[in-house]
């Protein structure tokens, strides 16, 4: 027998696969979880359209609430309201800034975006410099872009307001 | 095939087929970070078009699927614009092509976030905020190569001749255009002809490429009728699932 809340605590020690210092609820993803009787539902918003780890991350889910005793567990997808950034736990982005990522800004400055050569700065999330490069538009994943801080002289990554 | 059909389709193929000709630069782009990048614009147009497909397939309700649809139907079936089914070529064409297709699609993103079909307008309000990532990306490198050497701004300058009456397609009204208006499903793709052209202009001309006349020659790809560039690449995207039905892993 699993309540909701129980369920919650589970899934709040589900890593994100790609960035596995923060858990899959710290990223804004899961919208909601019904527990019936031994059968847990859990809707899931994806992050991009084509993140490859979406997949990973619905299996993670159905194997940690199985461990913790659901008997069957459904993870259903919903695409609307889209994801944003902005649903990243405040937390969340500390600790993605420990980890040498620096956490998106607010959504909103993503919509109005003029093509331009030279892009705004962002600080290195280690010495904190403002003197940084940015080496590409996006990283080892989609949500994400790469950058270099030219003082400390450490390369480091993005996440992009979305 | 229903006009409501038909429309999605359009968009679901075009995205597929982008994102298969940016799939192939991975592993031969100039430099590592802008392969990944290509292949990371891919997935997301790919993301995209699993969705679209996903839907197309339940609004024809005859039982097919995303991947039966991507794989097991023949060239006149695909509703894609003949622009993104055009060889790579060069880095500076590939990138040309994918501000020219991108910022069109993110017009069309924006006005689809309030179709009826409520389906389609969640897929499009999510695909808008990653369309502004691709037109970004692809834009500066429009203007960092236009504006950049005399070799790439020649080799720039060839592409966007070859690629510009390519673009006509994109605007040019069909009677499925009307249909889907009229039923609220979705936006005549002539009405995003000014949005495109507020992006897409401004950019070309600090690229200094200068934008060629229009011509008489619009592609159907769009009808179901494409250059011959697109059996090959149907081959190549097809082939495992017509070597080994129903293969999966």
């Amino acid at each position: 027998m699993l309540t909701e809340a129980e369920a919650w605590q589970v899934l709040r020690t589900v890593p994100d696969p790609e960035i596995p210092v923060i858990s899959v609820c710290e990223l804004g993803i899961v919208r909601s979880v019904r527990a019936v009787d031994d059968a847990v539902t859990v809707v899931v918003t994806p992050t991009y359209s084509g993140c490859p780890a979406t997949e990973v991350i619905a299996t993670s889910i159905r194997t940690a609430l199985s461990d913790a005793g659901a008997a069957t567990v459904a993870v259903e997808t919903r695409l609307s309201p889209a994801w944003t950034t902005d649903w990243i736990e405040a937390a969340a982005a500390e600790r993605l800034k420990a980890y040498g990522i620096v956490p998106p800004g607010p959504a909103a400055v993503a919509t109005v975006q003029p093509i331009r050569l030279v892009p705004r700065s962002i600080g290195c999330p280690r010495c904190g410099s403002r003197r940084t490069t940015r080496l590409a538009a996006f990283g080892s994943t989609a949500c994400k872009a790469l950058w270099r801080c030219d003082a400390c002289m450490e390369p480091f990554e993005e996440f992009k307001p979305l | 095939m229903t006009p409501h059909l038909e429309y999605l389709l359009r968009i679901g193929d075009s995205t597929l087929i982008l994102g298969q000709r940016l799939a192939e630069w991975c592993g031969h782009a100039p430099v590592l970070e802008e392969d990944i990048a290509l292949a990371n614009v891919a997935l997301d147009l790919i993301g995209q078009s699993r969705l679209v497909l996903t839907h197309a397939a339940g609004v024809e309700g005859a039982g097919r699927d995303e991947d039966q649809l991507a794989f097991l139907r023949t060239e006149g079936q695909f509703r894609n614009v003949t622009l993104v089914e055009l060889p790579n070529g060069d880095f500076g064409r590939t990138v040309l092509r994918s501000f020219l297709f991108c910022a069109f699609l993110r017009e069309l993103w924006t006005a689809l976030a309030t179709s009826s079909d409520t389906g389609l307008a969640a897929i499009a309000a999510k695909s808008v905020k990653e369309s502004r990532y691709h037109v970004q990306h692809a834009g500066e490198w429009v203007i960092r190569l236009g504006d950049g050497t005399d070799e790439s701004h020649a080799r720039m300058q060839r592409a966007l001749d070859d690629l510009w009456p390519y673009t006509a397609e994109l605007f040019a009204a069909t009677p499925v255009d009307d249909a889907v208006r009229t039923a609220g499903i979705g936006v005549d793709w002539a009405s995003l002809r000014t949005g495109w052209e507020a992006t897409v202009l401004p950019a070309l001309d600090e690229a200094t490429l200068g934008v060629p006349a229009a011509s008489a020659f619009v592609s159907r790809g769009k009808l179901g009728v494409h250059s011959e560039h697109m059996g090959h690449l149907l081959t190549e995207m097809q082939y495992l699932q017509r070597t080994y039905p129903g293969a999966t892993w």
